[in-house]
């Protein structure tokens, strides 16, 4: 029975990385008031990107760089056009996921079935990984990993416990009043919509470099979709993003843990997914009872005239 | 120095004229800047884009496959069209007519020994049925537990083609296909006939054209039009004028989702006369008739020309990857990038644009 | 030529909005130290001219000086750091934010957020200009006048020397109207300019030193206070003689067409916002609620229409229940509604026709089985905007081009076509200049003559009193008390208003 839940736990936790990391940027990126629907784009885009440049220099590092960079490059269209010309969000993100899978398959073509020799910062703890339970369960992981949930604390205390945070948080809530307090509401938002796309972009590479590693034509197979439901989930705060990827990563393995059971692979892969869409209407009966979480200014562009 | 400045003047009405040239000028642009994706990622863009105009639209079978790809775009598109209206987000018309090639296909598969005249029709409203039923369910999240529509019908596409592998693989695999995820062909009567020798079937096609224009007649004739119309422009005047908001959105998901059936149901019984895996009865159809509402400015009427532009491009697309060796996936940048530059070009249509000197 | 006496120097102001000269060559001279209205009607310009000294909009001519200095102000930003605060209409308040992340928004010292430190600021600036206020509490906890002072400690907390409160009073009761009035003049004593938009004559006279009137974006004068009067004031800012009291017929009332038992519904963050109101409106009469902003109002329009569900009591229209039937049931049975938010009741992007058969079309001939009739809908159109005097350029014309004044006019035109039985009115004349709200008002007066209940539900005391036969008093959601509209009741309203007076129930008028 332990050796299940430490094989589940040790399973889920690097299967819910790249979710973690598209969440806590959507997170973000949300709450400046901005919609990125272009999330599975970006993380497409830096699963190829991360995984090119990887391969291309043997440094796992600059793959990731990289990754992170197209993700936020991405992420500025998004921005120019939701926030400058203030088109449909929903229609602008749904055109960058397009956009995304578009050139990365032509991209990736060439890297089909290549193999990947360089794996990113292998992390060593002496003594803590050969304790008992606790060492297999959570000391052996990929420092991609633990820099994921080393974010979520920083991300936290930076949204509520600095000047930074209350300012993208108001810009979210209420564009007016900070624009009115000298803001750059604009500059903000397009710093928040970036933001998402860097994280998104790293999540990506994360796939790609480290979990797989290996380049899969759409590869990330909805993950930026679960991650938009995911920012719902955590109601806009980043220690409940944790909670939700670690979660939807378990339902990953699980579908592993499934399947020698002679369940169908393809229902198997229906789970997350259903899972979703679970999760959304559970959160949009609380939410609406409650009437708490969602950014007031969401998918609201701002002009002043 | 006197310095040339590009200045914005916000218009608070466009004619339609405006608006028209302004879609002109978007997709000009779109085309340009795929030119631009294309010369980076080391493709000769005045190559790639001849290839695409002589594929598409350059020659009598060219033209005959934009028809027939036209076809799915336009049930799928016009029915978007009429969701958007009421500003319904339904992203999942690529499931709803996955779903709607499962029922006709089942219906085709387990009665295949029925007379055409029977079977066709009952292919098609089991079709709409099958697409009906699959918006059903975001339909009733939103409308009863003000779920957001685009994730859950997003959802539903990735669950709807798990479906449909799992049936191709599984139960529905023909014992004829030595292991490979094809259903059985389907029965003669099953198939729809094809305009000469071109894959055209017209039945389909005929049908596309005659909701286009039912659906437009419906928006500007009809006291539902009205509704769905004021719905989709200010819900809450529509709420103070007693309309009943949750049947609208109802009424759209279902019809836009039977129609994206429909459109599954055409592609399943006129051109591959089996169930095969998802990638193989749409190449994204569902997706692209997005931008084929969008272009149409959400006009059913327009739609039809729409989505013959649009399926010329997918067909010229078809004939560069054959001719560049390009992934399938390329057609998504088209998708992607024209989707971008219209909905950027409502910028002509919100404000003037012109050239000012200034000291 | 600009001497330090001079806190605000504008000159030769001009701003264009699309088909509007919103400030014409505006000369604006406010001192050092006292306290400056800017007095005009709605649309003359004030507004317009305050946010450009406060850098939200960039004139297209002219310039600025403050404290002496030529100032070029292209953001917030700029006015903040020239010492210039603004109090917006509107309450620039982050809702879901404690008052203390309120008043440090945008300020940028530093990264980490000292709560501590700031709140003690907050906490010595309140004690030193009487603005008491929990620095800990979340702004959507607030009323309204504490949400005022959160905005006027947002300016003082960046020392702001220059404070512009825009029509200030709106949302006050008299007794908090007279302690903010105090405050202001607190300030003028520690060497704090104040300019002061407002439309209301009393209060220039009772707060002001000097007073500028703009009408239609000019200056038209500015005057010294005391050395001028309210009539002489109204007659410059309308550019002729106001109607101050319109002839109100006596007309004899009828049975209850409303009728409104123990009713409770809460509010959009599920608190209770209507605590069990009952009262009745008849036929030719018109019942005024009065009351602050925010205390109940808007939900109680939306449960007398079958927006919000009622959580408890009962409605009766006519004869009839109604309580739990929907908005459309109600609708058809001969309720009408012209709401406080115009935007609900319009579809800006659509034409004045498709406009005008919101409420109708559902009804023969407009429509005939599942379709409208194009035909009747457009002479139906017409005939509106001919009767109701609405202008515009034509039938097809998009609303969003109407002015506010037509709007409203086309608005009454559609609600009272119908021959409404009940017609409920919120804030029928916010936002109109003088003459289109003589033309509500008339209109409003000619429904009870002809024998109609209305009930009117505004935050103008003054609309209230000119029109209402009877008076209710909203207070956080409860009727204080009901008396007859005539002007020696006023005090008591005035009491009934801040929660300071209950009437019992057997002295209702």
């Amino acid at each position: 029975m332990i050796d299940l839940i430490v094989s589940v736990i040790s399973l889920a936790i690097p299967a819910g990385t790249a979710l973690l990391y598209g969440t806590l940027g959507e997170v973000y990126a949300e709450r400046s008031g901005v919609l990125n629907l272009g999330v599975e784009g970006m993380m497409i885009m830096g699963a190829v990107t991360g995984f090119a440049v990887t391969h291309a220099t043997e440094n796992a590092l600059l793959g990731i760089l990289a990754a992170s960079l197209v993700g936020g490059l991405l992420a500025l269209i998004h921005a120019f056009a939701s926030i400058t010309l203030r088109v449909n969000q929903v229609v602008s993100g749904l055109a960058l996921t397009m956009l995304g899978l578009g050139i990365s398959g032509i991209i990736g073509k060439r890297f089909i079935g290549q193999p990947l020799s360089a794996r990113p910062l292998p992390l060593d703890f002496p003594v803590l990984s050969d304790l008992p339970v606790i060492g297999p369960m959570l000391f052996q992981f990929n420092a991609l990993v633990y820099f994921s949930i080393a974010l979520v604390p920083l991300l936290w205390f930076v949204l509520y416990k600095t000047y930074w945070g209350i300012t993208l948080r108001s810009v979210g809530e209420n564009p007016a009043a900070a624009d009115a307090m000298g803001v750059n509401v604009f500059l903000v938002r397009y710093l928040a919509v970036v933001f998402g796309g860097l994280m998104a972009g790293l999540g990506g590479s994360f796939l790609s470099v480290a979990y797989a590693p290996a380049w899969i034509e759409g590869m990330t197979a909805g993950a930026g979709w679960i991650v938009i439901a995911l920012t719902i989930f955590a109601m806009w705060d980043p220690t409940r993003a944790l909670l939700g990827a670690y979660l939807f990563g378990g339902v990953r393995v699980l579908q592993f843990r499934l399947q020698p059971l002679g369940i169908s692979p393809n229902l198997l892969n229906m789970l997350p997914f259903l899972l979703t869409i679970l999760v959304l209407w559970f959160i949009s009966e609380q939410a609406f009872r409650r009437r708490i979480g969602v950014p007031a200014a969401l998918m609201q562009p701002y002009s002043r005239e | 120095m006197k310095m040339l400045r590009l200045g914005l003047e916000p218009r608070r009405h466009a004619p339609r004229y405006v608006q028209v040239l302004g879609l002109a000028f978007s997709l000009f642009l779109a085309l340009l800047a795929i030119a631009i994706v294309f010369l980076a990622l080391g493709v000769n863009p005045v190559y790639a884009y001849q290839r695409i105009f002589q594929g598409g639209f350059g020659s009598l079978y060219g033209l005959a496959e934009s028809a027939t790809k036209s076809i799915p775009l336009m049930l799928a598109g016009v029915g978007l069209a009429l969701a958007f209206r009421a500003r319904v987000y339904n992203i999942g018309a690529e499931g709803q007519l996955l779903m709607g090639a499962i029922v006709g296909g089942g219906i085709a598969l387990n009665f295949s020994e029925l007379p055409r005249a029977w079977l066709l029709p009952a292919m098609f409203v089991g079709g709409f049925l099958g697409g009906a039923l699959w918006a059903l369910i975001p339909a009733i999240l939103k409308a009863r537990f003000r779920v957001d529509e685009v994730l859950t019908t997003l959802m539903l596409v990735y669950v709807a083609s798990d479906f449909v592998r799992y049936l191709v693989n599984g139960p529905w695999r023909g014992p004829e296909q030595r292991g490979f995820p094809y259903s059985s062909p389907f029965s003669l009567n099953a198939q729809l006939p094809h305009l000469g020798v071109t894959r055209i079937h017209y039945p389909t096609l005929i049908i596309a054209i005659l909701v286009a224009i039912l659906l437009f007649l419906l928006l500007v004739r009809t006291k539902l039009g009205y509704e769905i119309r004021v719905a989709g422009e200010n819900p809450a005047a529509a709420r103070y004028a007693g309309m009943n908001t949750q049947k609208i959105v109802l009424l759209v998901l279902l019809i836009s989702g039977g129609l994206a059936g429909l459109a599954g149901v055409g592609e399943v019984a006129g051109i591959h006369a089996r169930l095969s895996p998802p990638e193989g009865i749409s190449p994204g159809y569902g997706f692209t008739a997005i931008i084929v509402a969008w272009l149409a400015r959400l006009n059913p009427l327009a739609a039809i020309l729409t989505s013959f532009l649009i399926s010329g491009l997918l067909v010229g697309g078809d004939a560069i990857q054959v001719a560049l060796n390009l992934p399938s996936a390329t057609i998504h940048i088209f998708n992607g990038v024209i989707l971008l530059f219209v909905i950027a070009g409502d910028l002509f249509t919100r404000y003037r644009i012109r050239l000012e000197a200034r000291s | 030529m600009a001497d330090a006496q001079q806190a605000v120097v504008m000159r030769g102001v001009v701003k264009r909005f699309p088909g509007v000269m919103a400030n014409d060559g505006v000369d604006l001279e406010v001192w050092r130290g006292e306290i400056h209205a800017l007095l005009g009607e709605n649309g003359a310009g004030k507004t317009t001219l305050m946010n450009i000294l406060y850098g939200i909009y960039h004139p297209d001519a002219g310039e600025i000086h403050v404290s002496g200095e030529h100032a070029v102000i292209r953001s917030p930003q700029d006015a903040i750091h020239l010492g210039i605060g603004m109090v917006h209409q509107q309450f620039r308040l982050v809702q879901t934010h404690t008052v203390t992340e309120n008043v440090i928004l945008g300020m940028g010292d530093g990264l980490l957020f000292r709560e501590r430190e700031a709140r003690q600021r907050i906490k010595e600036l309140a004690e030193k200009y009487s603005l008491q206020v929990d620095p800990e509490a979340r702004v959507w906890q607030l009323s309204a006048g504490e949400q005022q002072r959160v905005e006027i400690l947002k300016a003082l907390y960046r020392g702001a020397a220059i404070l512009i409160l825009d029509e200030p009073t709106s949302m006050l009761t008299p007794s908090e109207i007279e302690e903010l009035l105090k405050t202001l003049h607190r300030m003028t004593e520690e060497g704090h300019t104040i300019i002061f938009i407002t439309h209301k004559l009393d209060e220039v006279t009772a707060v002001s030193h000097r007073v500028t009137v703009l009408r239609r974006g000019k200056v038209i004068a500015t005057l010294e206070t005391a050395q001028t009067n309210e009539r002489e004031l109204a007659h410059l800012m309308v550019g002729r003689e106001v109607l101050f009291r319109l002839a109100k017929e006596p007309v004899k009332t009828g049975e209850a067409v409303l009728r409104v038992d123990d009713l409770h519904a809460l509010s959009d963050k599920n608190l209770p916002a209507l605590k069990g109101i009952s009262l009745e409106v008849c036929a030719g009469e018109i019942l005024g609620v009065a009351g602050v902003a925010g205390n109940g109002q808007r939900e109680f329009v939306e449960a007398l229409t079958g927006l919000r569900p009622v959580t408890g009591g009962f409605i009766f229209l006519k004869d009839s229940e109604i309580t739990r039937t929907a908005p459309r049931v109600r609708i058809d049975s001969g309720m009408s509604c012209v709401p406080s938010e115009r935007l609900t009741a319009f579809i800006p992007n659509m034409s004045i026709a498709e406009n005008m058969i919101l409420k109708t079309y559902r009804q023969a001939p407009i429509s005939k089985g599942p379709l409208l009739d194009h035909k009747t809908v457009n002479a139906y159109a017409d005939r509106l905007i001919q009767e109701y005097a609405v202008m515009t350029p034509s039938r097809e014309t998009p609303v969003k081009l109407l002015s506010g004044g037509n709007i409203q006019r086309a608005l009454l035109a559609r609600e009272l076509s119908t021959q409404p039985a009940l017609l409920i009115a919120a804030s029928p004349t916010s936002g109109l200049d003088v003459g289109a709200t003589e033309t509500v008002w008339k209109l409003l007066l000619e429904q009870r003559k002809q024998g109609r209940a209305v009930l009117l539900v505004s935050e103008d005391l003054d609309e209230v009193m000119t029109l209402s036969d009877r008076i209710a008093v909203l207070y956080e959601g409860e009727i204080m008390g009901i008396v007859h509209g005539e002007e020696n009741n006023l005090e008591q309203i005035g009491l009934m208003m801040a929660g300071a007076l209950r009437l019992p129930q057997e002295k209702w008028a």
